[in-house]
């Protein structure tokens, strides 16, 4: 779960990271206000969406009075912003953060991140902030500072310090760059982060360090025990039919393709768009019903299918382990009846009680198209997509 | 032979009296596996499934000579279960819990560092369908009776895959010694590595599938390992060829977030270390079939 730079910034205030007053505004008269009350001379109003690049978008403004604050905020409330990581259809911007602007003479970049290979937390910095990790990890690797946490003990004094020393830092800014990327890992730690990215932390030029810009994700295996945190989530940032399907418990991922897809399984669902593919179609969805698919989730997941415009026919592809066949059966035939299914339906039921799945399907009457195996439901479900 | 389980292996169920374990207990039950017992915290003393329910682990090992568990945890106390598991000397430990906090993973693979890497735990999952040894002992969820006995391993990070992979062996003629999930989590308990090295030790293994998906950097690892430690071929695939970038497809750890994350990229790394890469996931038996007649005609229908 991702969630938006001024929350990610009063999470990690909480643990000690400095940051710039500012304040969160839904009207461009409420964006005006709060610059009066933050005080100061300089402001940016920066869009709250859930993507980095938002300043080379537009959605970032330097304004000089609580007239340009105003204007700026208007500008951006209620527009789509595209940026570099949105895709073409951007996101809307429903909230405007208004901080104090002030000068800094450098940028630097800090992240917290799970690092897979290693199975540990990473650490990474470098004295070239203000530009995209990736892009410097290509461009000039040795200029990345890292440092593996060991999990028995969590990240050391010691090691942030040889981060801050690496990144050039006097001595006075290494205390206080220590003590945000200590805080930075507090958080990270506590509150199951995937990520945590303060892009740039910059210096100031009487000596502090401030977090400018901050982005966290979440584990969402670990949202069960941050309360404050799954509260976070902004469902207008996310594809609706996403949304909807995750309140379900069903895992959706919409594609551009015409090919819908309700499959058992992560694995099975990938390799079953896989296989579309390579017969000739196109995915229109990722979509997993999971175990104990019931006929109440299996009509819900036809519902979240056929929403989309573009689907020309269907594929339901079950491998039942902890699922039965004669259920997932049930939920197909009850849901073409309660749906009215206008294109074709290719079914491939095998595993845990598939001959009486199968009986349930031949026996509903219904046109359903039956598949044996994966290549045969692919083969029949481009055909049925594609009539000649 | 098979690696990991087999008919003998004494078997505890841990989350023992909850509903879903008790109905897997009873299939694994049904399967031939010997499940010798189960952990449920404060029901130590009674009977379930006509066997005994101890309040921790150490108890059930110390009554029942237990090597081995299944656990069936909520995600919130699994790892927990996980520590208490490796503390009481458990051998093999494979959990099944989907949603496991991957910090939660971090600590309990770093608690497992603690013993001595001939007493260590060695764990399977989470967020898998387990472990079955064909014809001789099931430890997880999957559907027991698509398996049959045969020569080929299958190691795979996704279950129904997995179960895809041995059902279009089997129409071949094709069986199976033991099908091992390691699990669609970012942090797994055992990799792709620790499973092909047992099966390269297994001396009625011939063969070995290995099903990979997007995300991590796992495969390209095993593939490495494969190259220049085993001498049984290994074939792969890798799942994911139509996902988008930075999107989770389903399992926790199938994101694409880096360089080598993609299907195509994987399959490229496991072609160049000398893996037979099956084309698509309708042509898993398949390719395990030309793998096999290639290395020893006489054998593909054992």
């Amino acid at each position: 779960m991702d969630i938006h730079e001024y929350q990610a910034k009063e999470l990690l205030a909480g643990y000690g990271v400095p940051i710039q007053r500012g304040a969160v505004a839904y009207s461009p008269e409420q964006a005006s206000f709060a610059a009066t009350e933050l005080g100061g001379w300089h402001w940016a109003v920066k869009a709250q969406i859930h993507s980095g690049a938002r300043g080379k978008a537009g959605g970032i403004k330097l304004c000089r009075t609580y007239h340009e604050v105003h204007d700026a905020a208007r500008a951006m409330l209620g527009k789509r912003l595209v940026t570099a990581q949105t895709g073409p259809e951007g996101k809307v911007v429903q909230r405007v953060y208004v901080e104090i602007a002030e000068k800094f003479e450098r940028e630097l970049y800090l992240g917290i991140v799970l690092d897979r290979k290693a199975e540990r937390v990473r650490v990474i910095a470098s004295a070239q902030g203000g530009m995209e990790i990736e892009e410097l990890a290509r461009t000039s690797p040795q200029a990345i500072l890292q440092t593996e946490v060991e999990p028995a003990v969590g990240l050391q004094a010691f090691q942030a310090r040889e981060i801050a020393f690496g990144l050039g830092l006097n001595i006075k800014q290494v205390s206080r760059a220590v003590t945000a990327i200590l805080g930075a890992y507090r958080a990270f730690r506590d509150l199951d982060a995937t990520m945590v990215e303060i892009n740039p932390l910059v210096v100031t030029p009487d000596d502090r360090v401030i977090a400018l810009d901050a982005k966290m994700s979440f584990d969402d295996n670990g949202l069960f025990r941050h309360r404050e945190v799954s509260e976070m989530r902004d469902l207008s940032q996310e594809d609706p039919r996403e949304a909807e399907a995750s309140q379900d418990n069903l895992n959706y991922v919409g594609l551009t393709g015409d090919i819908g897809c309700i499959i058992n399984g992560a694995g099975l669902a990938m390799a079953t768009m896989d296989t579309i593919k390579y017969a000739g179609g196109e995915p229109a969805n990722f979509l997993d019903v999971g175990g104990g698919a019931s006929p109440e989730r299996v009509t819900k997941a036809f519902q979240l299918v056929l929403s989309d415009a573009n689907v020309k026919a269907v594929l339901v592809n079950i491998f039942a382990g902890i699922n039965r066949c004669d259920w997932v059966a049930q939920g197909v035939v009850q849901a073409v009846q309660s749906i009215g299914m206008k294109v074709p339906l290719v079914v491939r039921l095998a595993g845990t009680n598939e001959q009486e799945g199968r009986r349930i399907i031949t026996e509903s009457g219904l046109a359903i198209i039956s598949a044996d195996t994966l290549a045969e439901a692919a083969q029949k479900v481009v055909a049925a997509a594609r009539p000649h | 032979m098979s690696i990991l389980i087999d008919e003998k292996t004494p078997v505890i169920v841990q989350g023992f009296t909850g509903d879903k374990a008790t109905f897997h207990a009873k299939e694994m039950i049904a399967y031939g596996t010997r499940v010798v017992g189960g952990v449920t915290p404060g029901k130590g003393g009674q009977t379930h499934l006509e066997r005994p329910v101890f309040n921790t682990v150490k108890d059930a090992v110390q009554a029942t000579g237990a090597t081995t568990s299944l656990a069936f945890v909520p995600p919130a106390f699994a790892a927990d279960s996980l520590m208490e598991a490796a503390d009481a000397g458990l051998r093999l430990v494979c959990i099944i819990t989907d949603g496991i906090p991957a910090q939660d993973m971090m600590r309990v693979k770093r608690y497992l560092r603690r013993y001595p890497r001939e007493k260590r735990t060695l764990l399977v999952g989470p967020n898998c369908a387990g472990i079955i040894s064909a014809g001789k002992a099931m430890l997880g969820i999957m559907p027991g009776h698509i398996y049959r006995r045969g020569s080929v391993g299958i190691v795979s990070r996704s279950g129904t895959l997995g179960y895809e992979a041995a059902a279009q062996m089997n129409a071949l003629g094709i069986g199976q010694t033991t099908s091992v999930g390691i699990g669609g989590d970012p942090i797994n308990g055992s990799s792709f590595l620790d499973h092909l090295a047992l099966f390269e030790q297994d001396p009625e293994t011939e063969a070995v599938v290995m099903i990979g998906e997007i995300g991590g950097p796992q495969e390209a690892e095993a593939a490495r390992w494969v190259k220049e430690n085993m001498t049984k071929p290994v074939i792969g695939y890798v799942a994911g060829l139509t996902a988008p970038r930075g999107r989770r497809m389903g399992h926790a750890g199938a994101i694409i977030s880096s360089v080598g994350d993609t299907a195509p990229e994987k399959a490229e790394i496991m072609k160049s270390y000398g893996l037979t890469v099956a084309p698509s996931a309708c042509e898993l038996g398949s390719t395990v079939a030309a793998v096999l007649s290639r290395k020893s005609p006489a054998r593909t229908r054992a």
